[in-house]
Order: C-alpha cells, then structure tokens, then sequence
C-alpha cells in the first residue's frame, strides 16, 4: 500500500514537469501527450516482463485483455477494470468507475479539462504492455464523469 | 483461473517495480531534455522537493509520529519509520559528528537503481537525487533546514549508497505582522 502514495506524488510530478517544459498552445498540448503516453509506453513494457514471466501463454487476443483487466489492474491500481466491452472486431472498451490516479481530483466538472493528463502515462503503459504480448494497438482514454474513465483499445491488425 | 492464484502473494512488490521503471523513464526523459548532467541532478533534486512537501503530510497523518525532540530522534524516524513505509527498506544511521548536527544513512539496496546501469557519459548524474530532495522538503515542512547529498553511490562504484544529512538551523515560525 505504502508504495502507492510515492507513485501518485512521483506522476503528479512528471506531468508537472512535462507541461512546465514546454507551454504554449494546442500543439503543445499534443506533443506533451505524446511525451507522458511514450514514458508510459516503456514501463509497461518493462512491467510485463516482469508480471508474466510465470503465466501460461495466452490462448489468444481475448485472454491477453482478460489478463491486463483482471491482473495487471490489480497489480498496478489495486482493482480491477469494472466493466470490459468488446466488438469482437479489435476494439476493446476498459471502463474503470474509479481510476486511482484521477480519484484525488475533484468528482465534479471542476478539473475536468486536465484531466487527459492524468490519463496519456496509462495509455502508454496499456499501449507498451499489449506490444511486448505481441498485440499492436492504439490506445486511447476518456472521461465523462470523474473519477470513472474508459480506455479504448484499439487493435491494429498487421 | 489458476493464473490469478500465484500472483496475489507479491502484490506489493509489483508496486515498488511500477515506481522504479517510472522513476527510470523520468530520467531518461531529463536526460534527452537537458545537456549536462547538474542540471539533471538540479531537477531531480527540485521535483523531488515538491513531493516532500507534500509526502509529509501524507507521513503525520499515517504514522502517528509527533514533534522529533532532536535530530538524532529525527534521524531514527527518517531511517526506521519513514524509509520502511515508503520504500521498504531500513537504513542504518551511522557516521554521527561529534556535534550532533550530522549524520549519514547507509542504504542496503536502493529499490530506485533496481534495473539500472549508469552508461559511460553520465559519469556525474546522481541518479536517486529525487531522494534529497524529497528529505529536503518533508523536513522543511516540520522546521528543519537540512542540507542532504549523496556521499555515496554504489551505480557510480562505491561499496555502499551513503547519504549525508546535516543539520543547519531551525525554521522560526513567521507570522504575519499583527496576527498574533
């Protein structure tokens, strides 16, 4: 438990230094995403390394979702994803009703617009996870109401 | 489901591996976006700062500990309560100046370099600096100013990972003009 504090403090940080680094306007913005999301991208792929070395191989596409739902949620949130969705076509909705990192800002409209922050290093971190299985994909996430998001998965096909 | 059933037994663990990769791909981004190590060091330090003003806040109120009589019992809290419950290792405090003013924590292993190897051309980046800042900022949130720096570092070749903290002076409450 006592880990996680230092994490949050830890991206609270990182993404205060990464907008301090560069302001400006929209395409600012867009570049600082994309900054967070590839610092994202690498530590899931480090993480997964280290969380399957144990696992049986994965039947196919579905399982490698279940497992990022179910174990690497719990492993890096404390919970696990509320709600799968799937088109069985390569997309995947991942509905979280209480995402950790957006659940120390306000549950109203107040903070809404910063809140892709604090979501672009999660989309990295699913993103690097599902390319170390071997799943290439565009990851992406919205907020309606905080503190509860959903990740679009995006599967490229080759 | 017989996946699940080995796995729930480290979960701890898995969160301190979370931070350490983190930790890594901060300072990989500082040194793509600065030249020169200092100025790495400088932020790390700095941002590290930020959180210990805020990280203390989050210490009183889970630990229970009070005001710290001295430094000395200051330096047991650091090393036993507040490193145990954050990173999850126990430095021993030795080195005390005859004063009293100075001492230096002796970590095991620090978790921060679990995956890492210094390359060549950074031979003067402090990679853990984070951790000064963060003792910094804690301490200065409880009236301490402290002057903390790595004397030691076992990436850069030491034996050990010494850190070195001295006391400089107590922070006087300043309040307001005519605000009794």
């Amino acid at each position: 438990m006592a880990d996680e504090a230092l994490f949050q403090f830890l991206h609270n940080e990182v993404i205060q230094y990464i907008y301090k680094s560069a302001e400006g306007g929209e395409t600012e913005n867009g570049r600082n995403i994309t900054k967070l999301e590839n610092m994202g991208f690498r530590v899931g792929q480090g993480l997964i390394e280290r969380f399957t070395k144990d696992t049986a191989r994965f039947k196919d596409e579905l399982d490698i979702m279940k497992f990022i739902c179910k174990d690497f949620w719990t492993c890096v949130f404390k919970k696990q994803i509320d709600n799968l969705r799937t088109n069985h076509q390569g997309i995947y909705v991942l509905q979280d009703n209480k995402f950790r990192l957006l659940s120390q800002l306000s549950a109203g409209k107040q903070y809404l617009e910063h809140a892709p922050k604090y979501l672009a290093f999660t989309c990295g971190l699913v993103r690097g996870s599902l390319s170390n299985l071997g799943v290439k994909s565009i990851v992406t996430a919205e907020v309606s109401v905080m503190p509860a998001c959903k990740f679009q998965v995006m599967i490229q096909k080759l | 489901m017989s996946r699940q059933s080995n796995r729930t037994t480290d979960n701890k663990k898995m969160n301190s591996e979370l931070f350490t990769l983190t930790y890594g791909a901060l300072v990989t981004q500082l040194c793509k976006d600065y030249e020169n190590d200092e100025e790495v060091n400088k932020q790390l330090d700095k941002m590290g700062y930020n959180i210990g003003v805020r990280l203390i806040e989050d210490f009183l109120a889970r630990s229970s500990v009070g005001r710290c009589q001295d430094f000395r019992e200051t330096a047991d809290v650091i090393a036993k309560v507040a490193f145990k419950m954050y990173l999850g290792i126990t430095p021993s405090v030795t080195n005390w100046s005859p004063a009293g003013d100075e001492f230096s924590l002796i970590l095991e292993n620090n978790p921060l370099v679990d995956f890492v190897e210094l390359p060549d051309n950074h031979s003067t980046l402090i990679y853990s600096n984070l951790l000064c800042g963060v003792l910094r900022g804690a301490l200065e949130m409880v009236q301490m100013a402290v002057d903390v720096r790595f004397a030691q570092d076992t990436l850069r070749g030491d034996n050990v990972t010494e850190i070195r903290m001295k006391f400089i002076k107590r922070i006087e409450e300043n309040l307001p003009a005519g605000d009794e």
